[in-house]
């Protein structure tokens, strides 16, 4: 179970989130006009990075909020969380 | 190839065990193939077999970063079934079962096939609605699935609690040609099969990097064991799928997480099929070593941890118990994880990709092992042909582009 810390909460248990994706997807403006492959990326392409990712995490059981973080997916470990509209903070691997 | 059969058994016990060698080479990487499989799981080693036996291209190789069937075919619940929802899933599942009844025969080595039943519980209205769609798109397919009630689904299962549960069990739908595998001996009898044949099976060796020419073909990979140059390179990566992808340039709509599994101590015989319950989600069959393998869920985010959360198995134990409230002292010995890739309609992607001479074999997500020889097969055919089998034709990378889902995700409702 992994600890998150919430930035409107503070640090709480995993149970209380929910995960939500890759963070920064924009939705493509004028979608009518779009090719089905640029559609198609928008909707289903993640990047599925090894190492550090952006992605949305929700407090559900908490303050309801939506909110950003940055985790190494190959240590599961939290490096920062931003709230939504916030750039994406920098941020070092952690150990090997 | 040295061939096992009961005489050879017999001898090598009156000699003290000592004619046994080898099963396969450990050989030093060519600087080029015909072809190259990267990753030597189940599906990249059964590919690579299948294109020297069935294909007769013999000078190829299997990459393997770390040792064979050291990824998700060695952390899998061995699980084999193949009652899916629609038409092309059914037949490159089945397509499997039925090389899974002659597997142990065409390798020469006992990969315990035991088709002991897998039985789907419903606990829900929803559910018993949904399996019983299913038992007629099976029956409609050619596949065998029949619904019991709760009854008959005690008396195929006899330890099953069908009522004292907080989600009674309503029925189940039950595949008899279905059941499990040896995990270790899948990966192990393709290398032996494949090495016989002349397949050079390299392992400590990543994929670092590809070499691409003008024309954007693939030429070569960069190894950490040097530059190996092939014109055409199937990748079986599983959860590092997009990794080893991304050096070649290609993105899939694939994402990954962990989904665990853990065994008992190992008891007397005691489990004489394989349960599933989806809606209060455990998987649980029994090795013939006499552990009880159970499966767990994914976690929810994606990580290439190979571990997942506690709580994740502790609800998988949780309805464990409650459906066989006799292993409810069972101690567990071991826990683990493998990184499944899942993709948006839980189908695989066995396909061409817009690189010329590459090929790839991904997303089977949370259910590859069931598939390994189908999988194998027709990807050894993909390659071979530089086109689709018949089977996999549907399951292209296009497809979620063209909007041609097999949406096995939406038919099931949860992970497989």
């Amino acid at each position: 179970m992994l600890l998150i810390q919430c930035p409107y909460c503070g640090e709480r248990p995993e149970p209380e989130f929910v995960y939500g994706g890759q963070a920064h997807v924009a939705r493509p403006r004028a979608s009518a006009e779009l090719s089905a492959e640029v559609w198609a990326a928008y909707l289903y392409r993640r990047d599925n990075t090894r190492g550090v990712h952006a992605e949305r995490w929700r407090h559900t059981h908490g303050c309801g909020r939506f909110f950003n973080a940055l985790r190494d997916t190959t240590t599961d470990q939290f490096l920062a969380t931003y709230k939504v509209g916030e750039t994406r903070p920098p941020a070092q691997r952690s150990g090997p | 190839m040295q061939r096992f059969s009961g005489l050879s058994l017999l001898l090598s016990g009156l000699t003290g065990q000592r004619t046994w060698r080898p099963q396969w080479r450990s050989p030093e990487p060519k600087s080029a193939y015909d072809a190259i499989i990267v990753g030597g799981g189940g599906h990249g080693l059964g590919a690579a077999y299948y294109l020297a036996s069935e294909h007769r291209l013999t000078n190829i190789a299997v990459l393997e970063k770390g040792w064979i069937g050291g990824g998700n075919t060695g952390r899998n619940t061995t699980i084999i079934r193949s009652n899916y929802l629609f038409p092309e899933s059914a037949a490159l599942y089945d397509h499997a079962l039925k090389l899974w009844e002659g597997l142990s025969q065409a390798l020469n080595y006992n990969v315990m096939f035991s088709p002991r039943g897998v039985l789907m519980l419903a606990h829900t209205v929803h559910d018993a609605q949904v399996f019983k769609r299913h038992v007629h798109a099976n029956r409609a397919a050619g596949v065998d699935n029949e619904w019991l009630t709760p009854e008959q689904a005690r008396a195929f299962c006899p330890i099953l609690n069908i009522g004292d549960i907080r989600y009674p069990v309503l029925g189940g739908a039950l595949q008899r040609r279905g059941g499990t595998a040896r995990h270790d001996a899948v990966a192990w009898g393709y290398a032996r099969a494949a090495d016989a044949l002349g397949v050079d099976i390299l392992e400590n060796c990543e994929v670092t990097g590809f070499i691409r020419g003008a024309d954007g073909a693939v030429q070569a990979v960069e190894t950490t064991r040097g530059t190996i140059r092939a014109p055409r390179i199937g990748v079986c990566a599983a959860g590092h799928t997009s990794v080893i992808m991304k050096m070649a340039g290609v993105e899939l709509p694939l994402e990954s997480y962990p989904l665990q599994a853990l065994v008992s101590e190992p008891v007397k015989p005691v489990f004489p099929c394989v349960v599933m319950s989806n809606t209060i989600h455990a998987y649980i069959s029994q090795s013939d070593k006499g552990e009880l393998v159970i499966g767990a869920g994914t976690d929810a985010y994606t990580s290439y941890t190979q571990r997942g959360a506690l709580e994740i198995t502790s609800h998988a134990l949780e309805a464990i118990c409650e459906l066989f409230p006799m292993f409810r002292r069972l101690r567990m010995l071991r826990a683990w994880g493998g990184i499944v890739d899942v993709t948006p309609d839980r189908s695989p992607i066995i396909a061409k990709t817009p690189v010329p001479g590459l090929y790839v074999n991904c997303g089977w997500g949370t259910g590859g092992f069931k598939a390994t020889p189908g999988s194998a097969h027709v990807f050894a055919w993909t390659i071979a042909h530089d086109a689709p089998h018949r089977l996999n034709a549907p399951f292209t990378l296009e497809r979620f582009s063209e909007g041609a889902l097999i949406d096995e995700a939406a038919a099931a409702a949860v992970a497989h």
